[in-house]
């Protein structure tokens, strides 16, 4: 299957990357080749084989409810990149 | 012979006489760092003041019990808690963690002493160290070639005996690719054996936090230390941990050992194919029984990795938005222009493929065709090893379809450089043990073998490793540095 560069242009939104025109063209090639690749997939029939999704027979766990010690907030607070009244600032949103 | 020389056990050993001490060990590792480094780039990060504060601290205490004393590094995707942790990417170039990961807490605890943190490709997402967002690390046996990724820094600072041993992580390849391309010894457990709390996610059905040693018995000991259970990550499987050392009797007799045709056809070099044999030679001539099987969905294996780990990363990238950590573009106007910008210009370009990527195949539509196929193929190959393991102890193939390539010869085309993994991909696909030796040289360049075990049987594995070791000189082999 191959990509267009609309294509690509909204992958890029929906993955909130900001993509420019060149890269749309760039991208949209590239990804068109891999695709094309995966496609080799097809010559597998699965329709009676189910999806593997967990490698480890797992379940959920569960903790106790009670109080542990984590990172302070200070700790926290000091990787990010605009900070003010111990809260992040980001751009208004509504 | 210089300190620097030294593997863990041997590191060990002089301690426990007291013929050296811990800062004595930590000069001689930064001295080789200094002379070295220069040229192969192991490093992003060097963590010399705290070094020699944790070395004096244990000469002090004067007990060179389980790693105490004994120098190591990270692949920089290991938090750090204080120390800056990069991933090698601009979006955390500046990230400093509040806390550690489990496996380099562990180190710490037995007494290990840090040195500094390792070159690799950008969120592991590569498979020749160009990807990361600061420099490329050279190969130590031509400085010309890439030394492998993701885990390249990792391998290259253990074949440059800058340190005894690395850490690194593992997804499609990134601990065994490189440990064949510098010579080293590569271990990746089975998923769930040593917990990935604290390492910063690529591919979370995939990911595995492993070894990069300069012989098999260091590998044996340094998993006694990072295996286990722990609550911190859900994956983590609560079994017993055996002394993997206790496995390393050089016996093979009895052995069941596979080899799948389909390894050794299309694509692999007759030097890497003819050493890869030879050792299984040796390997019969031991004792063991060997026989010719196939594993015939492997080829599905890359293009089922190219669906299911880009589709996993997007989900796992999308916290890095610019609001608590990493990179922001403070330019932005609204918030979806601040993610997006942040993440354009955090990420490099391997990084946007794959996130791209993997986005297209969740996304409605094409979530059947891609992604929930990729799931379907990989339970037929996780089937496919199942079926070999009924059967055998172990499966011994090529690590690598050839040795280390140039810088730049493949940068240009992603599907070129992906092609690196073909052999170890298939592996992670089935969460199976898996790791590199070196057993054969091709034009001066390392070559590695590979050994693949049932799930959570390290200890077969190391065992096999151990004994063909025993019986040869590869792993004795230094790559000729010219030094300061």
């Amino acid at each position: 299957m191959a990509l267009t560069a609309k294509e690509v242009e909204d992958l890029a939104l929906k993955a909130r990357l900001k993509i420019t025109d060149a890269e749309k063209e760039f991208f949209a090639e590239q990804l068109s080749s891999i695709l094309k690749y995966v496609d080799k997939l097809d010559e597998l029939d699965t329709s009676e084989v189910e999806p593997l999704i967990y490698i480890l027979p797992v379940s959920n766990r569960f903790r106790a409810d009670e109080i542990r010690s984590s990172a302070s907030r200070d700790e926290i607070l000091a990787n990010g990149p605009l900070v003010e009244d111990f809260h992040f600032k980001v751009p208004k949103i509504i | 012979m210089e300190l620097y020389e030294l593997t863990v056990h041997e590191l060990q050993k002089l301690l426990a006489r007291k013929e050296s001490s811990a800062q004595e060990i930590t000069r001689s590792i930064f001295s080789r760092i200094h002379a070295t480094d220069e040229k192969i780039a192991s490093f992003v990060t060097l963590t010399e003041e705290k070094a020699y504060e944790k070395a004096s601290q244990i000469d002090k205490m004067g007990n060179y019990q389980n790693l105490a004393g004994i120098p190591y590094a990270l692949k920089d995707l290991f938090c750090t808690r204080d120390i800056r942790t990069t991933c090698c990417s601009r979006m955390l170039e500046d990230f400093v963690p509040p806390y550690d990961s489990y496996a380099g807490r562990r180190l710490e605890e037995a007494g290990g002493i840090l040195v500094g943190k390792l070159n690799m490709d950008e969120f592991a997402m590569g498979s020749s160290t160009e990807h990361s967002a600061f420099f490329t690390t050279r190969n130590p046996w031509d400085l010309q070639r890439v030394p492998g990724g993701s885990s390249g820094g990792s391998a290259a600072a253990v074949a440059a005996e800058q340190v005894p041993f690395s850490l690194g992580t593992d997804t499609g390849g990134s601990i065994r690719q490189p440990a064949a391309f510098c010579g080293v010894v590569g271990l990746k457990p089975t998923y769930g054996r040593v917990s990935r709390w604290g390492v910063v996610s690529y591919s979370s059905s995939l990911d595995q936090v492993g070894t990069l040693t300069r012989d098999v018995m260091d590998a044996a000991i340094i998993l006694n230390h990072i295996s286990g259970y722990d609550p911190m990550d859900s994956t983590s499987v609560n079994t017993a941990v055996p002394d993997y050392t206790q496995f390393l009797d050089g016996e093979v007799r009895g052995m069941k050992i596979a080899f799948p045709r389909e390894y050794f056809q299309a694509g692999v070099d007759e030097d890497v194919r003819a050493a890869v044999k030879n050792a299984l030679q040796l390997y019969e001539s031991l004792g063991a029984e060997l026989e010719e099987v196939s594993l015939p969905c492997s080829e599905y294996a890359l293009p089922t990795y190219y669906l299911i780990a880009p589709a996993e990363a997007s989900a796992n990238l999308a916290r890095f938005d610019g609001v608590r950590y990493g990179l922001r573009d403070m330019e932005a106007e609204n918030v979806v222009e601040m993610f997006s910008q942040s993440r354009a210009r955090g990420f490099g370009d391997e990084v946007k493929r794959r996130l791209l990527l993997g986005t297209y195949a969740l996304s409605s539509g094409y979530y059947e065709e891609y992604y929930l196929k990729a799931l379907k193929v990989r339970q037929l190959i996780k089937q496919d090893f199942e079926r070999i393991f009924a059967d055998y102890d172990l499966i011994i193939c090529p690590t690598t379809t050839r040795t280390a390539f140039k810088i730049d010869e493949e940068i240009d085309d992603p599907l070129t450089l992906y092609m690196n993994d073909i052999l170890t991909v298939p592996v992670n696909m089935a969460g199976l043990p898996g790791m590199s030796i070196p057993c054969g040289f091709a034009d001066g360049l390392p070559i590695g073998m590979q050994i693949i075990g049932r799930a959570f049987d390290e200890a077969s594995m190391l065992k096999a490793a151990f004994a063909f070791e025993q019986q040869t000189e590869f792993h004795r082999a230094k790559p000729h540095l010219e030094v300061k």
